[in-house]
């Protein structure tokens, strides 16, 4: 398919880390900024690389101040296999498209960057020479220079088997950096309030991604925990609410997960995480409240539900339960008494969020949810499935040898008509997933154990 | 719990349907919170009001000059929207009960967040 010609060429640098949710983040971004995802290359594998045409600059750089797996964009100038194929292609180079960013007003800098390789200075400086055909009028700053033109050498991904010659050269003006460095200022490692599965920050922000987060939105987690979901779509201007089954949890009580404490202190609730960071203002509420029995009134007020549903491992998988149920198998939640049942299967759980989202997102809502999976016995059926909401994205994350995570991604297609409606039909598509209400099972059996023992002897 | 979240919440006990809409607030502790004014957002969440919901709450807590109804060109006036910013988003209660209009069941509100927990046998199935 020929693209248009009004669309401009861009080369993304991607971080080599999450790489099954970097496309999905990538596209969804660009959906959010009216952009389209449309390359000449249409699967990435594990390149770091990737060529897109993007209608303008403007939406490249809204891009990049949303995305934590990309690091950088450049406007690509020139690529090729060789450095002859990159000159000819930088020949071919539209000169009115360098000559605003080359006049002898501006101050500009080259840079080299390798990957999977090392270079000498001299190499670099050689490479850099090369390239004086360029119609560059400018002068060289190294220190704050107007723009940065980057070469950019693929070596390929293998560290043990390094080419002579690149794979691929770029070269392009520099735009913009992502937001990895968020990934480090939300460390969860410096955050005031943390759960026994607080979701790594990186993920967090990709989760928000996925979901199109976007300023005054309202965005919902109803597995809240800590609230650590809620911080990054905090970071990106929505407003937000949350509600988690286990009253401590939500009001900030009770054994504390930091190494060297035992208590929570005041500092430790959902609020002062958002304080944190200064992000308050954009703090709803809170609700300690069943998700399989939600108290939101009949309505549309959701812009994403984004949430880490327990998968009863570290954490159990709870819901009220009945004053007859076996005493041995309920906790009483402190305040008001209500039996708090801990046999409620993992399918419920999917069945009941799916319709929640379909009932309660604004049509185009996304929403953004874990669903843990033992990996021998998955298939693509497993994934939940509801007329309302259309399949984005999911992508896994694994666990351990045998048991992974796979982040899905749906977005509201269809108006919620009527709750009766969906119950049969939705009852023969969990069908597949049944076998997942064992996953706690699975994670704990002897095949672990088995496995682990073959995975150690193969390895003496 | 904010005035917002009152708006939105509802009773699921059994049999109630869409009459356990508004849940009657009693508030024994209250603050005004400040929270910076952001008319977008504002704007956004008027149309989601249920307004005699509102002002049946805002009546409850004593809160002064409270629109009757969102007014005619309101994305842009920013009077109304700062009133209604305040009202919606600013005023927390911290401590006091949320009542269900059918069946009289109380939901306590403490350290200003409310507890919707219910038992199987009085959720609706």
């Amino acid at each position: 398919m020929a693209l248009p010609c009004t669309l401009n060429r861009y080369l993304l640098l991607m971080a080599q880390e999450h790489l099954e949710f970097r496309l999905p983040e990538i596209k969804s971004l660009l959906s959010l900024f009216g952009g389209q995802f449309t390359s000449s290359q249409e699967t990435y594998g594990k390149s770091p690389f990737w060529i897109l045409s993007i209608p303008s600059e403007e939406i490249a750089r809204n891009l990049m101040k949303r995305t934590v797996c990309a690091k950088s964009i450049f406007e690509l100038w020139g690529h090729g296999k060789s450095p002859e194929e990159l000159y000819n292609s930088l020949k071919n180079y539209p000169a009115e498209k360098m000559i605003p960013f080359l006049h002898s007003d501006s101050t500009y800098k080259i840079k080299i960057h390798t990957f999977n390789k090392t270079l000498t200075q001299e190499e670099k400086v050689k490479r850099i020479d090369a390239l004086e055909f360029l119609p560059f009028e400018g002068k060289v700053n190294l220190k704050k220079p107007q723009h940065i033109f980057s070469i950019l050498e693929d070596y390929g991904l293998d560290p043990n088997r390094i080419p002579e010659n690149p794979h691929n050269i770029y070269f392009g003006r520099w735009i913009a950096d992502g937001q990895r460095e968020l990934i480090e200022s939300y460390s969860v490692k410096k955050r005031h309030f943390i759960g026994n599965t607080s979701m790594d920050a990186g993920l967090s922000f990709i989760m928000a991604n996925h979901g199109k987060v976007k300023a005054n939105d309202i965005v919902f987690d109803p597995f809240v925990g800590t609230g650590g979901l809620l911080i990054a779509s905090a970071h990106f201007g929505a407003y937000v609410y949350g509600t988690d089954i286990d009253y401590n949890t939500v009001h900030g009580l009770g054994k504390t997960s930091r190494k060297n404490q035992k208590w929570r202190g005041p500092d430790e609730n959902i609020r002062a995480n958002l304080r944190q960071y200064g992000l308050e203002k954009y703090y709803l509420d809170v609700l300690v409240s069943d998700a399989s029995k939600p108290s939101w009134r009949k309505g549309t007020y959701f812009d994403a539900i984004i949430t880490d549903p327990p998968y009863g491992i570290r954490e159990s998988i709870r819901r009220t339960g009945s004053q007859k149920e076996i005493p041995k198998g309920i906790e009483k939640c402190p305040e008001s008494h209500v039996p708090i049942s801990l046999s409620y299967h993992l399918s419920d759980m999917y069945f009941d969020l799916l319709n929640f989202a379909a009932e309660t997102l604004v049509l185009g809502g996304r929403l953004v949810y874990w669903l843990p999976v033992y990996t021998p016995e998955y298939t693509e059926e497993m994934v939940p499935w509801h007329p309302c909401l259309e399949l984005i994205s999911n992508c896994e994350q694994k666990l351990s040898s045998h048991t992974s995570r796979r982040l899905i991604t749906m977005e509201k297609v269809k108006k919620f008509e009527n709750r009766d409606q969906y119950s049969h039909l939705l009852s023969d598509h969990f069908l597949p997933y049944q076998g997942h209400n064992s996953f706690r099972e699975k994670y704990f059996s002897g095949v672990t154990k088995r496995i682990a023992k073959e995975e150690k002897s193969s390895q003496e | 719990m904010k005035l917002l979240t009152h708006n939105l919440l509802s009773s699921h006990v059994r049999g109630v349907g869409p009459r356990g809409f508004p849940l009657r607030l009693e508030a024994t502790e209250v603050r005004i919170n400040p929270v910076e004014f952001n008319p977008q957002f504002v704007a956004r969440m008027i149309p989601k009001v249920e307004w005699a919901a509102l002002l049946e709450a805002a009546d409850t807590l004593h809160l002064i000059e409270v629109p009757k109804e969102p007014i005619q060109g309101y994305e842009h006036d920013e009077d109304f929207l700062r009133k209604m910013h305040h009202i919606l988003l600013e005023v927390d209660v911290l401590e006091g009960t949320l009542q269900c209009p059918e069946s009289g069941r109380l939901f306590p509100i403490s350290r200003g967040i409310p507890n919707m927990l219910l038992s199987d046998e009085e959720t609706e199935s």
